[in-house]
């Protein structure tokens, strides 16, 4: 079915719920331009709103240096089984033809806020009325001893999805029989809650396949993590005797690894590893502190459109920011760039602008036809994107229930990639 | 296929603060029953006709009938945990769509309070120990109809709709696909307003979709059935 999506454009919108939005002409070269770095949940779904949206008023540009991108959501069922590669790959053809956005395939590699231009890789520079950068996460430097991104290829982190899932499923599945699986779990805040503990289980329902006296070992900097007792309670039912996490009161947060002799040291005590996950400390994308709009290690944003509280024709979306209570998520992102791109339209092309409203729904899978989720619904305050109402699936759910959520998160993926790539 | 069946605005008139009292007159009941025996028996030797045996019905969860094929739309509800109660009951039978918006059960609904009190007094008399069901507390939630006649008058302004369909394509595919996820377009506008509202007040159990009406207005709910439904032409 094909939409008409333009159909409403200048009609009068509800009164109950306008804001006043400034009318803000592109600084008097032609059409406005916005440019985006970073094609993924939060950069495609900008673009593809604000060229969607914007009747051709607004050029958008999109900088992204993979043709293909492959979701970190459902990367972990790709591990398990569940999934096929191709089917989490997807390519910015449609952003181009369907929505005349100007996808270019390059890094970005400096950002000039006074002039508003964005130098590329490949040496030209992109001029800018307005500038929104989604670049994800990078690593800190240093953040669990014996490990650099040079050791990612003995110890992958598949924490950005594509050859690193790969690698690291393939390195799973060699593993000798009964050989050891270790996974170095993340400080907060890191990309996704759930998501070491999803891949945990996805491991473990692989190994329980094709190796079933196979051990996993998670040591863990943290107390407690996302959807613990749900997670906890799959483990015992599914995987019993498999996992042994180690949390932070356990020493699960003194560890080094050495990815030549293959060992993890947790608390002193040194073990030799088939197979091993290191998912270090995370900050924001490179490009945004390249851009001086960084605060340590993440972008603080106004929680009213998700701008730069450094500049207010930069704006921020995703992983990279700091914006109050949401979790790094792909939804999280997805819900921003809505916010973002509707507050970028009527500042550019005087359109309604209408408040913002965010939410957020995490599925995991536990094992096969048991999924659990978690979310909630924000709003933006003075100070923060502030929760305000949420819910999480119960221990000792029904089968038919956890199959039913399974389903759902099935269909949510189809939701939110149409969503940010059409 | 979804049946598209229309409401007229009576049929939802559950207007005023309604409470469902047990103490409706089941002889009246068996004689309003009529409307319901084309397809459902209850009683001695009742059985799956089009629709379930209504015997054992009060407290069973919903979808549960032994040895009846029910809609996937039902099969659905029934999984997010609904189970009947006098009140669901009520809820259910005012206008079956109020609960289930796929239901096969093709039955406008009946609008008036009294024949629904008579109807499920007689109803039961078929389950177990109609003495010992439990009335729904008084706090309970959905106890208190506040969906107004007057909410269906309110028309939506596509415009808004738009920007707030935003935060349901997250999800909901526009293509209309059902990849696990139900379609949300093309419904009659009523349809739509029926099902958010009763997300909204609980009276549909799912979480997310709880959460997601719960924070919406009268208004932005009729914007957004009003989007919805633009999208069909
Ligand atoms: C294992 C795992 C499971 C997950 N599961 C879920 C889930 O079930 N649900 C969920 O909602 N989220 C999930 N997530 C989280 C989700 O993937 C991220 O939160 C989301 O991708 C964040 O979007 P983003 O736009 O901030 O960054 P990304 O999607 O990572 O996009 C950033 C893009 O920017 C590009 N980029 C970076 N620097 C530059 C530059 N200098 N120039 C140009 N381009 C640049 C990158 O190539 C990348 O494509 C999961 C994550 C992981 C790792
Ligand atoms: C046109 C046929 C038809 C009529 C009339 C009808 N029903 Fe139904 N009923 C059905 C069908 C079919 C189902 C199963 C619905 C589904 O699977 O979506 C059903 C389901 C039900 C259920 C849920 C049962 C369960 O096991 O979950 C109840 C309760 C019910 N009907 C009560 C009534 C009452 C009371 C009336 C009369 C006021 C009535 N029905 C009139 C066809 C009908
Ligand atoms: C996080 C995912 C998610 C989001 C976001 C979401 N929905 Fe839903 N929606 C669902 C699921 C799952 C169901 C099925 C619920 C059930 O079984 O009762 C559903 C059901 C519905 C139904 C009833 C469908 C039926 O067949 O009975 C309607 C109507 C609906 N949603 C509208 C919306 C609207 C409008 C929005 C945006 C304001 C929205 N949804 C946002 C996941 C979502």
């Amino acid at each position: 079915m094909k939409l008409n999506r333009r159909k409403f454009i200048g009609t009068t919108a509800a009164a109950s719920a306008l804001l006043a939005a400034p009318m803000a002409i592109g600084s008097g070269h032609g059409r406005a331009k916005v440019v985006v770095i970073g094609g993924g949940a939060g950069g495609a779904t900008a673009a593809r709103y604000i060229a969607k949206d914007s009747n051709g008023e607004i050029d958008v540009t999109l900088v992204e240096p993979t043709r293909t991108y492959y979701t970190c959501f459902f990367s972990n069922l790709y591990i398990g089984g569940f999934r096929e590669i191709d089917s989490i790959a997807h390519s910015y053809g449609t952003l181009a033809s369907e929505y005349g956005v100007n996808v270019i395939h390059d890094w970005a590699i400096s950002v000039d806020r006074d002039a508003k231009t964005v130098t590329l890789a490949g040496g030209s520079a992109l001029s800018y009325d307005k500038l929104i950068l989604s670049p994800g996460i990078d690593f800190v430097d240093g953040a669990v001893p014996g490990w650099d991104l040079n050791s990612q290829n003995a110890m992958p982190h598949a924490y950005k999805a594509g050859s690193q899932t790969e690698l690291l499923k393939a390195q799973i599945e060699a593993m000798p029989e009964g050989g050891t699986f270790a996974m170095v779990a993340p400080p907060n805040p890191f990309r996704c809650p759930p998501g070491p503990y999803e891949r945990v289980s996805m491991v473990a329902h692989r190994l329980r396949d094709i190796n079933p006296t196979a051990k996993i070992i998670v040591a863990d900097p943290k107390e407690k993590f996302s959807k613990m007792a749900l997670f906890q309670e799959g483990w015992a039912d599914n995987y019993s005797g498999m996992i042994d996490w180690i949390g932070a009161d356990f020493g699960g947060g003194n560890v080094e690894v050495d990815p030549h002799a293959m060992t993890v040291s947790i608390d002193g005590e040194v073990t030799s590893v088939d197979a091993c996950n290191v998912i270090p400390a995370m900050k924001a994308g490179r490009i945004a502190e390249m851009a001086g709009v960084t605060d340590g290690n993440w972008a603080p944003v106004n929680a009213n459109d998700m701008s730069s509280k450094m500049d207010e024709n930069v704006y921020v979306l995703g992983d990279a920011t700091s914006q109050g209570d949401m979790p790094k998520s792909g939804f999280s992102a997805n819900s921003q760039a809505k916010v973002c791109a509707n507050s970028v339209r009527g500042a550019l092309t005087g359109s309604s602008v209408f408040p913002a409203r965010y939410s957020n729904t995490c599925w995991s899978l536990i094992d096969t036809d048991n999924g659990v989720k978690v979310g909630a619904t924000y709003e933006a305050t003075e100070e923060k994107i502030a929760k305000v109402d949420g819910f999480i699936s119960a221990t000792g759910e029904s089968v038919d229930l956890r199959a039913a959520t399974y389903r759902e998160s099935v269909g949510w993926y189809d939701g939110i990639t149409a969503d940010m790539f059409g | 296929m979804r049946r598209i069946f229309l409401t007229t605005l009576l049929s939802l008139g559950f207007a005023s603060q309604v409470t469902a009292e047990a103490g409706g007159n089941a002889e009246r009941g068996e004689a309003l029953f009529r409307q319901c025996a084309g397809c459902h028996q209850v009683g001695e030797g009742a059985e799956h006709r089009i629709g379930p045996s209504l015997n054992g019905v009060f407290d069973r969860s919903a979808g549960a009938a032994e040895g009846f094929r029910y809609s996937n739309a039902m099969e659905r509800t029934a999984t997010g945990g609904l189970v009947w109660t006098y009140e669901s009951l009520d809820t259910f039978i005012e206008n079956p769509r109020n609960l289930v918006s796929g239901t096969r059960m093709s039955f406008r609904g009946i609008a008036n309070q009294k024949d629904r009190d008579d109807l499920l007094a007689y109803l039961r008399l078929f389950s177990a120990s109609p003495a010992n069901i439990p009335e729904a507390a008084p706090t309970a939630k959905g106890l208190d109809h506040d969906f107004d006649p007057e909410i269906l008058a309110i028309s939506g302004d596509p415009a808004y709709g738009e920007y707030l369909s935003n935060e349901c394509t997250t999800c909901h595919l526009l293509s209309g696909n059902d990849n696990g996820i139900p379609s949300i377009t093309n419904w009659p506008v009523e349809d739509f307003v029926i099902a958010l509202h009763a997300y909204k007040n609980a009276k549909r159990l799912h979480p997310v979709m709880q959460m997601m009406a719960g924070r919406l207005s009268n208004e932005e709910i009729a914007a957004l059935a009003a989007y919805f439904k633009s999208l069909d032409q």
